[in-house]
């Protein structure tokens, strides 16, 4: 960005920095460079934990993406190298953050789909809502049907029902 | 060793009883002083222990029965947030490593305990590291000590050096496991061709790799824990 400022005709020359005086040694020193490596690796830190939180705290969520790539390693990296990863680590927790707001406010409107349900159930026939729907884990459900089968429908017999439990596991048993 | 670890350990209650005289002894191992400069908390500690390879024993396996029952999803999901756990996975990008693409031995071994529904036997040595890198979260290695020359290290390596078992030599400033003469393993990545633990190995070197917010204490932990397994 700053580059491309600068290459630009049509700015005005008062808006262009000047360049630095004759003599000033605008070299990054090494002790400069470990320093600002020290600072970049603080960052990078106190990151990594903000993206684990968020990890946790998305679960059962599917399909969010947290990962931030590596620049090929074990090696040192350099100031740019860690400014890299830093940034990309800064940028992945705005993503997930914004996925994990777009989930709460769909799974908002589902909870609340689900007391309308509740409370008038005739209105929502055979809708279901599931426990990923609201964001838990586990496979519980609710589910709008008759009662007693084809007379409720007739009746209009309407009520939610609760299944709580995940099917059991089938096949053979694992080996002791 | 205290009488407090024993009771602290069921496991421990139907493997034989450790020779009263041992102990582990962590021997420091040197860092190369820029990596120290660069990564204040960088440490390596080892021990060597004789032992044999090959099979487990019945009581390491049930060990590895005891461990899996423990280790479920919800520890999966919370690992990355414990303290020794974030430590590697911080030094990870640190060094460059994405520590979901490449990931740190203590998130492997879970990873692996949820893929095959349980943490699979494979062998004395390797099982011993197992119980000792989950129960810790430590990072071990272990190499065949007779094929160690001198005190053990992390360095980086040099330009154009070799590496036993790659066509290619090392990338310059790679992290390496080093004895005095040559790398035995990348760090956190494969072992050298002819240094790990084989068949004929009589001596295992063990290896804990501490990174910064890893206390040393977790270190010996590491090392005992994986000592005791191995019925030293």
């Amino acid at each position: 960005m700053p580059e491309q400022l600068l290459e630009r005709p049509d700015l005005p020359e008062d808006l262009v920095p000047p360049a630095p005086p004759e003599g000033l040694d605008t070299v990054l020193h090494e002790h400069d460079a470990r320093a600002a490596r020290a600072d970049l690796r603080r960052q990078i830190a106190a990151m990594e934990l903000a993206l684990a939180r968020l990890f946790g705290s998305a679960f059962p969520r599917k399909e969010i993406d947290f990962a931030v790539s590596g620049l090929g390693g074990p090696r040192l990296l350099s100031v740019d190298e860690l400014e890299r990863v830093r940034d990309g680590l800064a940028t992945r927790i705005q993503e997930v953050k914004a996925d994990l707001h777009d989930y709460a406010v769909v799974e908002e409107g589902n909870r609340a789909l689900i007391e309308r349900m509740t409370a008038d159930p005739a209105s929502y026939k055979w809708v279901r809502v599931y426990n990923a729907d609201i964001g838990e884990p586990g496979c519980k459900n609710w589910h709008v049907k008759p009662r007693w089968g084809p007379l409720g429908t007739l009746m209009g017999w309407w009520r939610v029902k609760i299944s709580s439990g995940c099917p059991l596991a089938e096949g053979p048993r694992p080996p002791e | 060793m205290s009488e407090g670890r024993h009771q602290r350990d069921p496991g421990r209650e139907a493997e034989e009883p450790l020779p009263e005289a041992w102990e582990v002894a962590p021997e420091p191992g040197w860092i190369e002083p820029a990596l120290a400069e660069e990564f204040p908390g960088l440490s390596l500690v080892f021990t060597v222990l004789e032992t044999t390879t090959g099979r487990s024993p019945e009581a390491l396996r049930e060990r590895l029965r005891t461990l899996s029952d423990r280790i479920g999803g919800p520890q999966a999901i919370q690992l990355r947030q414990q303290p020794i756990p974030w430590a590697y996975r911080v030094f990870f990008r640190h060094i460059g490593l994405d520590p979901d693409t490449t990931r740190t031995p203590v998130e492997q071994l879970i990873f692996e305990r949820i893929h095959d529904g349980a943490f699979k036997s494979r062998n004395r040595v390797d099982d011993a590291l197992t119980i000792a890198m989950v129960e810790v979260g430590v990072a071990l290695r272990a190499f065949d000590a007779d094929r160690v020359e001198g005190r053990l290290g992390l360095r980086l390596s040099a330009e154009a050096e070799s590496f036993e078992g790659r066509a290619s030599p090392l990338p310059d400033g790679t992290i390496v496991v080093a004895d005095e003469r040559r790398p035995l393993g990348i760090i956190f990545d494969r072992t050298a061709d002819g240094r790990g633990v084989g068949r004929g190995t009589r001596r295992v070197v063990l290896v804990a790799i501490g990174v910064r917010g890893v206390p040393d204490i977790a270190l010996e932990e590491a090392l005992w824990v994986a000592g005791s397994a191995l019925g030293a």
